[in-house]
């Protein structure tokens, strides 16, 4: 079997896979989402919290309760970080400075999993566990209950209230984080990967150099970090580090991982709604961009139109040879696809025009399928502003799910929809314009820009990936990139959840033979299209100036 | 002045002589204090002064080309609105002729032997009572108080045949402006100085105080934000520009490009093209063109949100009467009775019809001559008929001749009559009368000599081609409900016929009021019409609420628009306006954001195939030069919202149909004809300007 139809039969593999478990665990979602009983772990986490749990709490409260939770967060991980040299299981290392704990602290309660540091010389074990695999699972299930209170706004009729932030946080990790994150850890151990708490092992390679080698509780750190879509890797080199990701089938698992819960929150969202055609729409919205994508980026990695891949076949430049060309790329865009943020590639040394895949899936707000919660919620934005323009064309003033989407409505959805680019565009451009930022560029030209590009649309979008080659572990990179982060975390929720709250209160339209229709191929095909040219538009000149140039010349 | 019986929405066209008139008023627009009401074109006209300063610091002859354009893309801009207010204001004079200064002859008291005194109309107020003779201008809008009139309206209704006004019941309420023909009427004063009818209706089709409706707010907001990313967009463009232009040293500098980055020239050229200029430009004009849509009905709209409102409406309310039937009943069959020819009885009953005057009588002589030809005999010509007319009190009527006595009407009255003269009506009759009325329709009954002859169905009409109209309505996913006093049982029958989706029989104005609460607790769009004082409260509650001018002061006051005509059928119209508005918006602001796609094909690899010579790939258009590039997408930007001027007064031409067939066609339209479009667009002016001197 040649390597191209091997990785077909991968990506093949991984829609089945999806297609399977997108209804049974949408379901499950549903009812955890929906249930009215609080489990024995609950109640004592409640208890402990002094949470009243069947209280509900309007759109403002909740989002406060978000917010006083995130910031808490960050302190907590700030924290720990100062403090690892006096607490134990520190490996003897210093604590961590001050702008890297910063930027660290946010990226992982933002979701983002910017690595500004390398994981392995600069984290102890308490840190990565207590401090990073904490947020790995609170940061996704943050993401999942600010999706959650989105649906419920379209599902509810004249409501004061969205749920309950603290249940809704705490079903989401404890009966859906954390015992998938179990099991795949378990599975990840058997494919290969290491789960200790050893030190530093100092060993002497066949070329008679010397390298140190960290142990670690990696597996369970690893399960997590796929699929609660952090990304961040305790080893610098991440999935591509043979102790992170083992053999073609860990890959698979771990890109199954990172989309099984986007792709199926789409279903919990039709359950929630009560038409479960609704749900298909969006996922169909999804992964039809996610697999256009997928393929593209497998077609220009494959293809390799550049002076080296042409000798070898391929671009294979910065990928595993254990996963090869195919699979690497596939990886690639699941992880962009996604705001996971994981590598298992070195994306600096893609093609241009498959760098520019992996950025133009960022670029698209992480919405195909994207983060946990955070994918649902962007595309359901999307689909509120489609249908305002396209709804206007059947005649009625538009409303999606019954919902009217007035004045108040398209100012937070439009509000939401320019805050990343704002934040993409506006920090690439600071970085651009000093020659003193410009010097932690790694290559000169348009692949410099686009390394300065790719930076800040993953940090913006709360991805976490890479693109390699530039410098950003200095002041100026930790500050901006952490302020993307917190701004393209927070001020995306706050927008969500106002638009919740304001839809909540709203009672429905009933449909009828003239509301536009929001289930049938024709709007997917609208809202697909919407995305890619409001994407395409706000950053072509961005992106002519960076992979395009490079990939035209 | 009646309305299309067709229904179906057209528009008024353009005289291209308009928009020359309506230059000095777009030219007044300019004033960014007019302008900021727009912030898509306030952005571009901050370009055009910031390129004007360019262009006069550093003059080109491309740079001017591109300030041109751009004051041009602002003046096209304005004088989209100017155009649609200038129709507007050619009504309003109409009005103002009417709204000449008179004087009231104003009465102590409501009696016409009051003491009167004269003073100019504007001072009155409120509960004033005043005089009018024949050949006198009523002074203000009012009802009347006392006495009958013919009134001549042509003034605000454009009718000219003269209408009745009478104190009392629903005829009562008068315009001020309008001039009665005949008779004295004593007319109580309702209006407040300078509110009156005319005054609002002036204001109305100017436009003078405008409101954006939500929906309008909700496309300004969005087109706002769309502004803002573009603006975000260009101005973060400036420093990849110095970059790319730094790291590839020994490229010239081009008009596009110097080491400074992009001139600000093709910068603001870049952001005005991106931004939504057409929508932008057209928005307020679609707005004030579907106002005047309906003033061209007659039908006076008193709020834009009133006629977006329509576009929703998901119920309709008609009443029965004059809007789904002609409002008379009619003669549809003769049934005999056993041992009686169809022909006798047609002849019986044409006889004894022929002292009917009221619309059922006349209908059964027509319906004799029509469908069994009988000749209509004139009661004159009968030298011996002794004639029997129609009364409430005996309900029927009838002829005695040369010895025959025949009579005709309601089935108790004449079965009494027969009873009298010593018949025995048969159990057939009973049967024959049930029946018709079981089936909605009404029955007479005729005899002659003591013996009953058959029985004459008389039915409600419905008007032609309303259950087509009924279906378009369901395909649409409007709802109809069919209003009438009627029984369950003639209801039934009529709304069956009509083919409305429901009906609500023996209906009082609250089983109305009730009826359009539980619509909206249902989260639906109510539409109605009404012209009594008692359909008020009706009119209010309902979202689209259109008042009949007929109707009293109360109904108008209570509605939010006013039909000239006074033609419930209308309604109908109102919606498909309505509709046809929103989607006009919806189709240009899909042509608009599509157009970017192209004018990124032309301007970026104008600017930046110099430093990336393989951007020039991007050149799909093989466009001359860079200048030649900037230049044809600007022209085309600006030519574009001229070209689009009729499509926005006119609105997007409109079918009744379901949503998913609407959006489709429209889709393939604007949106993919967005995109097409400006491709060709501007290669075309590119093959013109290239020939201009430094653009080629």
């Amino acid at each position: 079997m040649s390597a191209t139809a091997a990785g077909m039969l991968f990506i093949a593999s991984l829609v089945l896979a999806m297609v399977l478990v997108h209804r049974p665990f949408g379901d499950y979602m549903y009812r955890v989402h929906t249930s009215v009983r609080h489990n024995v772990a609950e109640r004592v986490v409640y208890r402990l919290l002094g949470v009243r749990a069947d209280v509900e709490q309007s759109w403002g409260v909740y989002a406060r309760s978000l917010l006083a939770f995130s910031v808490l967060s960050i302190l907590v991980v700030y924290g720990i970080q100062r403090l690892q040299d006096k607490l134990p299981l520190s490996l003897g290392r210093p604590p961590v400075t001050d702008h890297v704990a910063w930027n660290t602290a946010i990226s992982f309660v933002t979701n983002t999993n910017w690595q500004a540091y390398s994981g392995e010389s600069t984290m102890g074990h308490l840190t990565q566990m207590a401090a990073l695999a904490v947020q790995n699972f609170v940061s996704a299930a943050v993401g999942m209950a600010v999706a959650i209170a989105l649906v419920r706004g379209f599902a509810r009729r004249r409501s004061g209230t969205l749920g309950n932030f603290w249940v809704d946080l705490v079903r989401s990790s404890v009966r859906i984080l954390l015992p998938i994150a179990f099991v795949g850890a378990l599975v990840l151990v058997a494919g290969g990967l290491i789960q200790n708490f050893s030190g530093v092992h100092e060993i002497t390679t066949l070329t008679g150099g010397t390298q140190s080698i960290t142990g670690g509780p990696v597996a369970s750190q690893e399960a997590i970090k796929e699929l609660g879509t952090n990304g961040g890797g305790f080893y610098n080199a991440n999935s591509a580090h043979p102790f992170e990701n083992a053999t073609a089938w860990t890959n698979w698992l771990e890109i199954f991982l990172i989309l099984v819960i986007p792709f199926a929150l789409p279903r919990t969202f039709g359950r929630m709604v009560g038409q479960v055609r609704q749900g298909y729409a969006i996922v169909a919205v999804m992964g039809i961009i996610a697999l256009a994508s997928v393929l593209l980026t497998n077609a220009f990695e494959l293809g390799g139109d550049a002076t080296v891949p042409r000798a070898v076949g391929a671009a294979a430049e910065g990928k595993e040879v254990r996963f090869g060309v195919p699979d690497s790329a596939t990886f690639a865009a699941a992880t962009t696809l996604t705001s996971t943020g994981a590598t298992g590639s070195a994306h600096d040394s893609y093609t241009p025009f498959g760098g520019l895949m992996t950025m133009f899936n960022m670029m698209l707000g992480e919405v195909a399928p994207g983060g946990v919660g955070s994918g649902l919620y962007g595309m359901l934005i999307l689909a509120v502003i489609t249908v305002f323009v396209a709804g206007l064309m059947v005649g009625r003033t538009p409303e999606y799910l019954g919902k009217k989407i007035g004045p108040r409505e398209i100012k937070l959805a439009s509000s939401y929809f320019l805050v990343t680019p704002a934040l993409v565009l506006t920090g690439t451009a600071f970085a651009m314009g000093s020659a003193e930022q410009r010097a932690s560029m790694l290559n000169g030209g348009a692949h410099g820009l686009s390394e300065v590009l790719y930076a800040f649309t993953s940090a913006s979008n709360n991805n976490g990936s890479a693109f390699a080659g530039l410098t950003v572990n200095t002041p100026w990179y930790d500050v901006a990139t952490g302020l993307c982060m917190v701004f393209g975390r927070f001020l995306p929720i706050i927008l969500v959840l106002a638009l919740a709250g304001s839809l909540a209160a709203q009672s429905p339209v009933p449909e009828g033979a003239g509301t536009l229709p929001t289930y049938r191929p024709q709007f997917v095909g609208m809202v697909i299209g919407v995305t890619i040219i409001l994407v395409a538009l706000t950053f072509l000149p961005a992106l002519a100036l960076g992979p395009i140039a490079e990939g035209l010349s | 002045m009646s309305s299309p019986a067709t229904g179906r929405v057209g528009g008024g066209l353009l005289d291209p002589g308009q928009l020359v008139r309506s230059l000095p008023d777009a030219l007044k627009k300019l004033n960014p204090a007019t302008l900021w009401r727009n912030p898509v074109m306030l952005i571009v006209e901050v370009g055009a002064v910031f390129t004007t300063v360019l262009a006069v610091l550093d003059p080109s002859f491309f740079a001017w080309a591109i300030v041109v354009w751009l004051w041009l893309t602002v003046v096209f801009a304005n004088l989209a609105e100017a155009v649609a207010e200038g129709r507007g204001k050619a009504q309003a004079a109409t009005l103002r002729a009417a709204k000449r200064d008179t004087t009231a002859r104003r009465l102590k008291s409501p009696t016409a032997t009051a003491e009167e005194d004269v003073v100019p109309a504007p001072e009155l107020r409120p509960g004033d009572y005043v005089i009018v003779e024949a050949g006198e201008v009523i002074p203000g809008d009012g009802d009347v108080v006392e006495g009958i009139a013919s009134v001549d309206e042509s003034a605000i209704t454009g009718e000219s045949a003269p209408v009745i006004r009478e104190s009392g019941g629903d005829r009562s309420a008068v315009t001020g402006g309008t001039k009665v023909l005949s008779d004295r009427i004593i007319v109580r004063i309702t209006q407040k100085p300078g509110e009156s009818f005319i005054d609002r209706m002036i204001a109305l089709v100017e436009g003078a105080n405008r409101q954006k409706t939500p929906n309008e707010i909700a496309l300004n907001i969005l087109l706002a934000a769309l502004t803002i990313i573009f603006l975000i967009a260009t101005v973060t463009m400036q420093p990849l520009a110095i970059y790319s232009k730094l790291v590839n040293p020994g490229v010239p500098d081009s008009p596009a490009l110097n080491a400074d980055g992009v001139t600000g020239v093709v910068l603001v050229s870049l952001l005005v093209c991106l931004i939504p200029t057409t929508i932008g430009a057209l928005l307020s004009a679609i707005g004030i063109a579907g106002m005047d849509r309906l003033v061209q009905r007659n039908v006076l709209a008193m709020s834009g949100r009133a006629v977006e409102a329509a576009g929703d409406v998901s119920t309709l309310l008609l009443d029965k009467t004059g809007t789904i039937t002609l409002g008379n009943r009619e003669a549809a069959a003769f049934v005999p009775v056993d041992g009686v020819a169809e022909q006798q009885l047609a002849e019986a009953a044409q006889l004894a019809s022929l002292a009917d005057a009221t619309p059922e009588g006349r209908s059964i002589v027509v319906y004799a001559k029509q469908a069994y030809g009988l000749r209509e005999r004139q009661p004159g010509e009968l030298a011996h008929a002794e004639w029997v007319p129609f009364t409430a009190q005996t309900r029927m009527s009838g002829v005695n001749l040369d010895g025959r006595q025949v009579r005709k009407g309601a089935a108790t009255a004449v079965m009494k009559w027969v009873r009298d003269a010593g018949g025995h009506p048969t159990d057939e009759v009973g049967h024959l009368v049930d029946g018709i009325s079981a089936s909605g329709g009404t029955p007479l009954v005729v005899a002659e000599q003591g013996r009953v002859l058959g029985v004459i169905h008389l039915k409600d009409v419905v008007k032609a081609g309303m259950r087509e109209r009924f279906d378009e309505m369901r395909r649409m996913g409007i709802r109809t409900v069919m209003i009438t006093g009627d029984n369950p049982l003639t209801a039934k029958a009529i709304a069956d016929e009509a083919g409305v989706d429901d009906f609500l029989a023996e209906a009082t104005p609250e089983d109305k009021l009730a009826l359009i609460r539980k619509e909206q607790e249902g989260g639906r769009l109510v539409a109605m019409t009404g012209d009594g004082t008692n359909d008020a409260p009706a009119l209010a509650q309902s979202d689209v609420g259109v008042a009949m001018n007929t109707g009293t002061s109360a109904a108008k006051e209570a509605g939010n628009m006013v039909d000239l005509d006074s033609n419930p059928t209308k309604l109908i119209e109102i919606v498909e306006i309505g509709k046809q508005l929103l989607i006009t918006r919806g189709a240009l602001t899909t042509f608009s954001i599509a157009n970017d796609i192209a004018k990124y094909f032309a301007i970026i690899p104008a600017m930046f195939a110099a430093v990336y010579p393989g951007l020039d790939a991007l050149n799909v258009m093989r466009l001359t030069s860079p200048q030649s590039a900037i230049l044809s997408a600007v022209i085309f930007n600006a030519v574009v919202i001229v070209a689009l001027i009729p499509l926005a007064l006119r609105g997007v031409r409109y079918r009744p149909s379901s949503a998913s067939k609407l959006l489709s066609r429209n889709l393939y339209l604007y949106g993919l004809g967005g995109i097409i479009v400006p491709f060709i667009g501007i290669k075309l002016i590119d093959l013109l300007v290239q020939f201009l001197p430094g653009i080629g």
